[in-house]
């Protein structure tokens, strides 16, 4: 069973990488990679509440929705549940740390509708994950996702300097870049068989 | 008890909703895991229905319950700051959209009130009375169009038919127009300005209305040519041209450029005036805006935005007849006798205050020309309207 766990956690975080592989959240991935200090903040904060989100999600759905029969109702709740989740956190970050909620409070906003965090919830659901599992899942796709926003934002960095072509400064050259990295990270396919 | 009361509920809405629906839906699934049923289940729906409610509520409690416990205090002057802040988020002041600047006014005494360039000095007065900090007077910058050379007084070098927009036009061998540091005309500046304060004139050059220019550069930074700059608005006269070409070749391209003759560097009074790479430059520090460079350059590529400059008037009591002020006087309008009272030839001044710091008995006043050239007598000392 821990095989498995382990499994699904390098699965998620590098094969199936959610920005790389998926090219899902890119929202929150072109927003805040253009700063280190950001996209480092982003990261702690997407994978805390990618984690919760999911354990929530989890209990919700293992006993309420399947012993009524509602999955049908997997993604009005979902998102309801991470919503109100996020909406908590926004207001009990904004007086326990000022000055990280100013700099990610409107990515906080971001979050609720973000669709890895979303997904991470309906893949658990799919493919009835037991609690570990869904917890690495959640775990793999936050630290898959911020190594993405960290490789994105240290590049990014160093792109302020290069001589770009005027047509293709700021985001135009930030989306070739992300598919050379997805190109990269294709190699990770073939790595683990599920 | 309690699972009995649920049954109930369950029952009775799944058959007020089977009442409701049942004829209007057709029995089929409705989706997700029950799509493979042949009606629809209304007891799932009811469960739905519950279930939805309940996490509504549990929701609606923990958020007021949160929301309650971590209140956070804001200072009510930054929220009456930003209301007096015109909220357009340039970044002309320095910090993170009007809602940085509000909070590190009213945060950080170092942070001058006058900061916003949109909002000019009516918001720093404004935002003066709101923090207690004292409001020092700005001299307002502007957008200037460097360049004269409109359609009828340039030369083109070809006809360009492509997409109207100077960035555009721009690829396009540098662009039509023979002169390559001239104004394109394709009105990039007047869509980049967020104000409307630019408007393209009949030659196809923009016109900067100084009520609405704010100075927040959007201009500056669209236009392709680097044709327009930012200026301080006292700062009225200007050489309207970029062109480094040598004098015979301005001549051949442009009517209105600058020739690099140096004339103006030997008429200017206070040495404001350098030709540098055949382009005459004025020193703003140094310019006293007298506007004797305007009258006599000879191919007009000097502005003045002053409209109607104030004259000079010899008040008749006190004038004693010292003679400076003819001396002074550039443009010979002063005459008189030593020890009498001198006149001022209204047609010859140009306003350009020479001799009124120069007067001992502080005798000459200026004073704005009515519309019919007659000189109204100095009831207020006025300033002269910069435009």
């Amino acid at each position: 069973m821990w095989e498995h766990v382990v499994t699904i956690f390098i699965a998620s975080a590098l094969i199936n990488n959610f920005v790389f592989s998926r090219y899902l959240g890119l929202c929150i991935f072109f927003g805040v990679t253009k700063r280190m200090e950001t996209a480092v903040g982003m990261s702690f904060t997407f994978t805390a509440v990618m984690l919760i989100g999911a354990a929530l999600n989890w209990v919700i759905y293992e006993y309420v929705m399947i012993p009524y029969h509602l999955g049908f109702l997997k993604i009005v709740i979902f998102i309801g549940v991470v919503a109100a989740f996020v909406q908590a956190a926004d207001t009990i970050m904004k007086k326990v740390t000022p000055a990280l909620y100013y700099k990610l409070g409107i990515y906080l906003a971001l979050i609720v509708t973000n669709c890895i965090i979303l997904a991470v919830p309906l893949i658990n659901a799919e493919e009835h994950y037991s609690l570990f599992e869904s917890m690495a899942l959640a775990l793999g796709s936050g630290l898959g996702f911020s190594l993405a926003l960290i490789i994105m934002a240290s590049i990014r960095e160093k792109l302020e300097l290069a001589d770009v072509p005027r047509s293709f400064q700021g985001l135009p050259i930030s989306f070739v870049l992300t598919g050379l990295i997805a190109l990269a990270f294709l190699g990770f396919s073939g790595m683990i068989t599920l | 008890m309690y699972e009995q009361l649920t049954n109930i509920l369950v029952q009775l809405l799944s058959h007020v909703v089977g009442v409701f629906f049942n004829n209007l839906i057709p029995q089929v699934g409705v989706g997700g895991s029950v799509e493979t049923l042949e009606s629809v289940p209304w007891d799932y729906v009811a469960f739905g229905l519950v279930v939805l409610a309940a996490l509504g509520i549990i929701f609606g409690i923990a958020l007021a319950i949160v929301a309650a416990r971590f209140v956070v205090k804001v200072d009510p002057k930054v929220e009456q700051v930003r209301e007096t802040l015109p909220g357009a988020n340039c970044g002309a002041c320095g910090f993170a959209g009007c809602m940085g600047y509000a909070e590190a006014v009213v945060g950080n005494p170092d942070v001058a009130v006058s900061m916003c360039a949109p909002g000019k000095s009516a918001v720093a007065g404004k935002i003066a009375d709101i923090t207690g900090k004292k409001a020092e007077k700005v001299d307002p910058k502007i957008a200037r169009v460097f360049c004269q050379g409109g359609t009828s007084l340039s030369q083109r070098k070809f006809i360009y038919t492509g997409v109207q927009d100077c960035t555009a036009a721009v690829l396009a061998a540098g662009g039509d127009k023979s002169c390559e540091y001239g104004c394109l005309g394709y009105a990039t500046c007047m869509r980049a300005c967020p104000f409307d304060a630019i408007t393209m004139s009949a030659d196809n050059l923009p016109q900067i209305n100084p009520e609405k220019c704010t100075a927040c550069g959007k201009c500056v930074a669209a236009c392709p040519k680097q044709v327009i700059e930012l200026g301080l608005m006292s700062k009225a006269v200007v050489i309207s041209c970029h062109s480094r070409d040598k004098g015979i070749d301005v001549k051949k391209k442009c009517q209105v450029g600058c020739i690099a003759c140096g004339i103006c560097v030997r008429t200017c009074p206070v040495d404001a005036i350098k030709v540098d790479n055949n382009l005459a430059r004025i020193d703003h520090a140094k310019c006293i805006v007298c506007g004797l460079c305007v009258k006599k350059c000879p191919t007009n590529a000097i502005r003045d935005y002053i409209p109607v400059r104030p004259k000079a008037y010899i008040d008749p009591s006190v004038c004693v007849g010292i003679d400076v002020c003819e001396k002074v006087c550039p443009v010979s309008a002063i005459s008189g006798e030593v020890r009498s009272v001198h006149v001022v030839n209204q047609e010859k001044c140009i306003g350009c205050r020479m001799c009124e710091s120069r007067c001992p008995k502080k005798a000459i006043k200026m004073v704005e020309a009515s519309s019919t050239g007659a000189v109204k007598k100095p009831a207020k000392a006025q300033e002269p309207v910069s435009v």
